[in-house]
């Protein structure tokens, strides 16, 4: 079972002239198919396209990652959630894990253009699953990078590296926003590293959604107290704010159905 | 006059749990005049005011007795574009047959002995679907040149695009789903309403050169003053109430609980329940618990109830409602094909607490007792809930039927669409246009949740008022 990260070019001209950072699309890759969230990466505006980029994990990821130049999805729908909201904010830091790295690779552009200084913290299993490093190097101001096994950057977690960051530079610089996508529980860990230096926090969910326009509940989760859902409302929320214990428990609903599927079918 | 109501010839409880197939298989030409002679053909007839769109429905069933079925399409078709879907899933004992002289009074609803004029109106309508009646096209030249644009592709958006195609307006339907027919596709489920009356009528739009977009969701992809910047002079905004609501209760995101909207979605858009054939899932339970007492929790726990048969589960599903049975908002009709497929009803129970296990997935829940107390604002006496009568009910799966209130995508980014308190749509109701011009809206998006029939109606109001609006356009261009 390999996980390969896979980029995939669509061309929707009307989604690709109305994506902001932080938007995504649901799609459907057969009829049969279920309708899955997917962040919208890049856009070309000339060629009228949108880029996704995935890691194959369930069937549906896989399906996609099979799919070869030409091929036609089923449906796609988009662009869909609150775009992130741009403007100078001062200093800034970006973290993305695994794949979540290319989530924040539009917002760190646009956030670079609108005059920020922007670090980002990459963090990826191993050296060969880390991704856009050279394209977020053109659009951050300084890039650090850590591997779970050592085998590029240093060793750990982003949030280590986050954790040490801020113990370091804190009382030189002031961060006025830090911004985490990634793996359920790094986003967790940012919220806890980031919340003793009172700084905003913000991270964008990856829940469970079947029409995602706000008519089923399925992506409902808790923000400070009142339920959101991460389809409409979302998909960024104050990770502090976040009942991420719930977030958890939601997004393991269907894990023995999921396991069934990719079994018979993969 | 025979005195016996005909009912419809249905499938048999014990085997329809087993598919999800139309349960009602409609009258056949004798039934259909055995019931249709009953009618007494009142002179005054009262049912006709009790149907939301007035379908002169002493005539149709006259009509039924002369054997001239064809006519008696045309004769409903005036009023209603779809009879078909109509005859299936109108409330009709709320409705015309609750005004029937034939109807014993005292109940809020319509007696059995009152004539059966939706089963009529399904066999009229599905005579119509069998032969192809086609009602003419009324081409205007001078509307041919006119582009409307209408958002929603449900009860409401599906009437209006066909009003206004047989007079030979370009019209083209945005649908945000893969799907289109909105509550009809992703709502009521398949054994309530068969897709393909659902497909017969969408397939006649087509050929009256209705063209579908699906997958494109209008103040997403685009804003509504761009559909006139691309050529449409008016815009249907056939929006539809699809937000679920929740109870407000601890635990209600315990894993397991449904809305009712995500659990019929599931299945019935998605084919959850050809799993793993269709690639949705959707879980299931052995103390399946819906709460509501509408349509929606009968569709749901009908559901339930089939997905355990399917998975090899014992059926156990069960209705919590607040009130009795008497003041369930669901058609009678529902509540009893419900109970004979062998659901449970819990009267005068208020859900207070769900309490899940360590993996966060629903076990039980917490009940309050309740007992009537003085009629409420909707005219039903209002459940009083009393202090310390808590108590536990197993549930490992339960869906909340609570109601739906308005699709929020388009209007919350179109502030210059007024709305009011519930989020839906103002509207001038004798045109149906909103506060901006060249812009009307129907069905559920206005005065919130009602029926299919009400939405065809306000849909059919505004298709007149969109074709005046649009003449009104030519002559002041002189």
């Amino acid at each position: 079972m390999g996980s390969r990260v896979v980029r995939i070019d669509i061309s929707s001209p009307d989604i690709a002239g109305k994506a902001g950072p932080g938007q995504f699309v649901t799609l459907m890759v057969s009829e049969e198919g279920e309708r899955i969230p997917l962040t919208i990466v890049d856009k070309d505006l000339a060629k009228g396209t949108i880029t996704l980029i995935l890691q194959e994990a369930g069937l549906t990821t896989r399906l996609l990652g099979a799919l070869s130049a030409g091929d036609a999805l089923y449906a796609m729908t988009g662009p869909l959630g609150h775009a992130t909201e741009i403007k100078k904010y001062g200093n800034i830091i970006l973290v993305g894990g695994g794949v979540g790295i290319a989530e924040i690779y539009p917002v760190a552009r646009a956030l670079k253009s609108a005059g920020n200084h922007v670090t980002a913290i990459l963090g990826a299993r191993t050296k060969d699953l880390l991704i856009l490093e050279k394209e977020l190097k053109a659009v951050t101001d300084e890039l650090h990078i850590t591997t779970d096994d050592g085998s590029y950057g240093e060793r750990g977690f982003v949030t280590d590296v986050l954790s040490k960051f801020l113990a370091d530079s804190v009382q030189r610089i002031a961060y006025s926003l830090i911004y985490a996508v990634g793996p359920l529980l790094m986003m967790k860990k940012v919220a806890v590293v980031s919340k003793p230096f009172n700084i905003r926090t913000i991270v964008s969910l990856n829940a469970l959604m079947v029409d995602a326009t706000g008519m089923c509940g399925c992506c409902r989760v808790t923000v400070g107290g009142r339920i959101k859902f991460s389809c409409v409302d979302g998909p960024e929320f104050d990770a502090h704010q976040v009942d991420w214990d719930e977030c958890e428990k939601r997004n393991s609903i269907y894990e023995e159905k999921e396991k069934h599927i990719c079994r018979l079918k993969i | 006059m025979k005195e016996v109501p005909v009912k419809s010839k249905e499938l048999v409880p014990s085997k329809r749990i087993e598919n999800f197939d139309e349960v009602v298989l409609g009258y056949a030409e004798g039934e259909a005049l055995a019931e249709a002679e009953r009618c007494l053909q009142c002179r005054n007839p009262a049912c006709i005011a009790g149907c939301p769109v007035g379908i002169d429905i002493k005539k149709f069933i006259k009509e039924i007795t002369d054997k001239d079925y064809k006519k008696s399409y045309f004769t409903i078709r005036e009023k209603n574009d779809f009879p078909s879907i109509c005859g299936r899933v109108c409330p009709a004992e709320y409705q015309c047959r609750k005004r029937c002289v034939l109807t014993k009074k005292g109940l809020p609803f319509a007696s059995e002995e009152a004539i059966n004029i939706h089963f009529l109106e399904r066999f009229a309508g599905d005579y119509g679907i069998e032969n192809s009646l086609e009602v003419p096209v009324e081409k205007d030249e001078k509307l041919s040149k006119f582009k409307v644009a209408v958002v929603g592709s449900g009860p409401a958006g599906l009437a209006c695009a066909g009003e206004l195609a047989r007079r030979g307006i370009k019209v083209a339907i945005f649908e945000s789903l893969h799907k289109v027919g909105g509550v009809l596709q992703y709502g009521i489920p398949p054994f309530r309403l068969s897709r393909d009356v659902l497909d017969y009528e969408i397939n006649y739009l087509k050929k009256l050169g209705v063209e579908f977009v699906p997958n494109y969701i209008i103040g997403k992809v685009k804003a509504l003053n761009e559909l006139f910047v691309e050529g449409f002079s008016a815009v249907f905004l056939g929006l539809g109430a699809g937000v679920p609501s929740f109870l407000g209760v601890k635990g209600e995101n315990l894993c397991n609980i449904y809305s009712v909207n995500e659990f019929l979605t599931r299945v019935n858009l998605m084919s959850a329940y050809k799993f793993p054939e269709f690639h949705t899932p959707v879980n299931i339970g052995s103390r399946a618990i819906v709460i509501g007492g509408g349509n929606t929790a009968m569709d749901s726990a009908r559901v339930a109830l089939r997905l355990q048969k399917a998975g090899g589960i014992a059926p156990d599903t069960t209705i919590l409602y607040r009130r009795t049975e008497i003041e369930m908002p669901a058609r009678r009709l529902e509540i009893g094909h419900a109970r004979e497929e062998g659901i449970k009803f819990r009267f005068l129970v208020q859900p207070e607490e769900f309490i899940g296990d360590e993996r966060g997935f629903v076990r039980k829940i917490r009940c309050l007792k309740c007992s009537l107390g003085e009629p409420d604002s909707s005219g039903r006496r209002r459940p009083v809930p009393a202090e310390g009568s808590d108590f536990e009910i197993p549930c490992d799966l339960a869906v909340i039927a609570i109601g739906l209130s308005a699709n929020q995508v388009l209007t919350s980014v179109t502030p210059e669409l007024k709305t009011d308190k519930y989020s839906d749509v103002v509207v001038n109701a004798e045109t149906m246009e909103t506060s901006v011009k060249g812009v009307f809206a129907g069905g559920d998006i206005v005065g919130g949740e009602g029926t299919v029939i009400e939405a065809m109606g306000m849909a059919k109001k505004a298709s007149q008022a969109i074709i005046n609006y649009l003449l009104k356009l030519i002559s002041q261009k002189g």
